[in-house]
């Protein structure tokens, strides 16, 4: 089936293709030094200029841009066209150091609606689809860029947002719902609820789904696959570049295109730095060829990834990413969230903890389940159950608010977390999230 | 008046009472009372000991989280009906009992109570008031 939402672009010859991101990345480079004093500063200290930049082939010679840099930016640090040009902001989840909030222009909007278009189309949508979108709405990308996409093909779209799984499955079978987009996590659980009423794939009406925002095993997509009756595709983005919809799979399940006319991407060796060539694994580095508002110029994802130009049978001269194999830092994403551990360590130090703690990450059925061990000392111990257990939940209440999802408290015993070579194992991460 | 309970952190697991025990053997360490207060992840072992800064110190040393808070200990007739009857005195005032325990004396035909309440003052008076008699460290020392 021949199913693109912008066909030229998406089975455009890579020679081409590779012309046009030149010419986008040598103006987009000039974009940002002019009106990016803080990259600008880094391209001086590096001693490169936009003449340097001829075309891709000399995109090795700019400077990275890490989470680290976004922090010192924020808010307004990356921002590269007056406010009055801008149109809406989207962030991430946490509420101090590691947000990363990022400005769109009009334009920037379009684009990325179109990238999250180019997703649903490939999953077989057209303006006949009913889309639910059941990610979040509000800040969190993945509610308005799926929502957006959806409207650019033309489907009848229901702005759902995550959550009240009743009243999910009472949309989905009442207005047939065709196409479902959320995490895997939530596709799966929408899956069990459907069985536990008895409902099965042919009771609804889904034929596809478009899952993305946290790690998922090609086995947990058979068991959705099946439990809903759909083909699931995954979908990959990020809140730097725009969100979902920066890569998206085709039928061929074997991996993701890249909207490379949009986010040029390279892998790198993240000890290094150094380009490392197509077919190595490294980390995966983007830098936005259109973006108006927040243009970042390579960018390390921190994602731990594979390229290839494999030829697709769906037809796509997209370049593919496979899913990402890990990370090159120390963040995990629970429940659709992303947490580093650095985040709970504040919380346990602006509540008068020491820093003595362990994250344990496991999956039951298909929900994560996130638990924090902390270790007590004589001031917080008292006499009373409930004075321990009041103490756990009000720990778990500042981690919400810090986290922005609910993690399980448990107050354990001085020196009780186990120790290797006297360093604490500060994560046990027991889901298996890649193949 | 006082009366000083030693509560120990205690994590369910398996041989933990044994070390605490030992520990407090091995250091003469005489256990009058104690009651577990116990959920799935872990315990509070709260004892009435002859000499709690001994029995504190060494499970500190041991690494124990421990925490010696002030407890109401009141005396009375080892019959039927006596716990009720001065529980009543409590309830009488509006004192609310979070956990107690008791024990009995080896000699005297009395029983021992050992009270958590809010207001330690506040349940000690009422109690005199009805004519009970507290006791102290000094009293379990001489048990």
């Amino acid at each position: 089936m021949q199913n693109y939402y912008q066909k030229e672009i998406e089975t455009m010859p890579v020679e081409e293709m590779k012309k046009l991101q030149s010419e986008k990345l040598v103006k987009q480079v000039k974009h940002v030094y002019e009106n990016v004093p803080y990259y600008r500063d880094l391209m001086d200290k590096k001693g490169v200029t936009p003449d340097d930049i001829k075309g891709i082939e000399d995109l090795h010679k700019l400077p990275f841009l890490t989470k680290a840099d976004l922090r010192d930016a924020y808010p307004y640090g990356l921002l590269a066209k007056p406010l009055s040009e801008c149109v809406r902001i989207q962030s991430t989840s946490g509420t101090t150091g590691r947000r990363v909030v990022a400005f769109y222009t009009q334009n920037d909007v379009d684009l990325w609606e179109d990238c999250c278009a180019r997703a649903i189309v490939a999953a077989g949508g057209t303006n006949e689809d009913v889309c639910q979108v059941a990610y979040g709405y509000g800040l969190f990308t993945g509610g308005p860029g799926l929502n957006g996409g959806s409207h650019k093909v033309g489907c009848l779209t229901l702005p759902m947002s995550s959550g009240n799984t009743e009243r999910q499955i009472q949309f989905m079978t009442d207005l047939s719902a065709t196409i479902l987009c959320c995490t895997p996590s939530y596709a799966a659980y929408i899956g069990e609820t459907l069985q536990e009423k008895g409902l099965g794939p042919d009771d609804i009406p889904l034929k596809a789904g478009i899952f993305g925002a946290e790690p998922w095993t090609e086995e947990m997509r058979r068991g959705i696959e099946k439990t809903l009756g759909i083909k699931a595709y995954d979908i990959y983005g990020l809140t730097e570049t725009s969100g979902p919809g920066v890569a998206f799979e085709c039928s061929e399940q074997t991996g993701m295109h890249i909207n490379e006319d949009h986010f040029l991407a390279e892998i790198i060796d993240p000890d290094t730095g150094v380009v490392l060539p197509e077919g190595s694994k490294g980390e995966l580095v983007f830098t936005s060829l259109d973006k108006e508002a927040f243009p970042l110029l390579r960018y390390r994802t921190r994602d731990i990834c594979v390229l290839s130009r494999k030829k697709c049978s769906c037809g796509r001269t997209l370049i593919k990413m496979a899913k990402p194999m890990g990370r090159s830092d120390d963040m995990m994403i629970i429940r659709g969230v992303n947490v580093f551990p650095s985040q709970i360590e504040t919380v346990l130090l602006n509540e008068g903890y020491q820093p003595n703690y362990q994250i344990v990450v496991d999956r039951k059925g298909n929900t994560d389940t996130f638990d924090v061990n902390v270790e007590m000392n004589a001031d917080q111990f008292t006499d009373t159950v409930s004075g321990v257990t009041v103490k756990e939940k009000a720990l778990a209440n500042a981690m919400k608010t810090m986290l922005g999802i609910n993690p399980t408290v448990h107050l354990v015993a001085p020196k009780s977390i186990v120790r290797s070579e006297g360093k604490a194992v500060r994560v046990i991460d027991k889901r298996k999230l890649h193949d | 008046m006082s009366l000083k309970q030693l509560n120990v952190f205690v994590e369910n697991k398996k041989g933990a009472l044994v070390e605490i025990t030992e520990t407090l053997a091995s250091h003469d360490i005489n256990m009058r009372a104690l009651s577990i207060a116990d959920t799935e992840e872990f315990g509070i072992l709260r004892l009435i000991v002859n000499d709690n800064e001994t029995a504190a110190q060494m499970l500190a040393d041991k690494g124990y989280l421990i925490k010696t808070t002030e407890v109401v200990g009141v005396k009375i007739g080892d019959a039927p009906g006596k716990l009720s009857t001065a529980l009543a005195v409590l309830d009488k005032e509006d004192i609310n009992v979070e956990y107690l325990y008791a024990f009995m004396a080896r000699t005297e035909k009395h029983a021992y109570v050992v009270l958590r309440v809010a207001d330690n003052a506040q349940a000690e008076k009422a109690l005199e008031d009805a004519g009970y008699h507290m006791i102290t460290d000094a009293d379990i020392n001489k048990l």
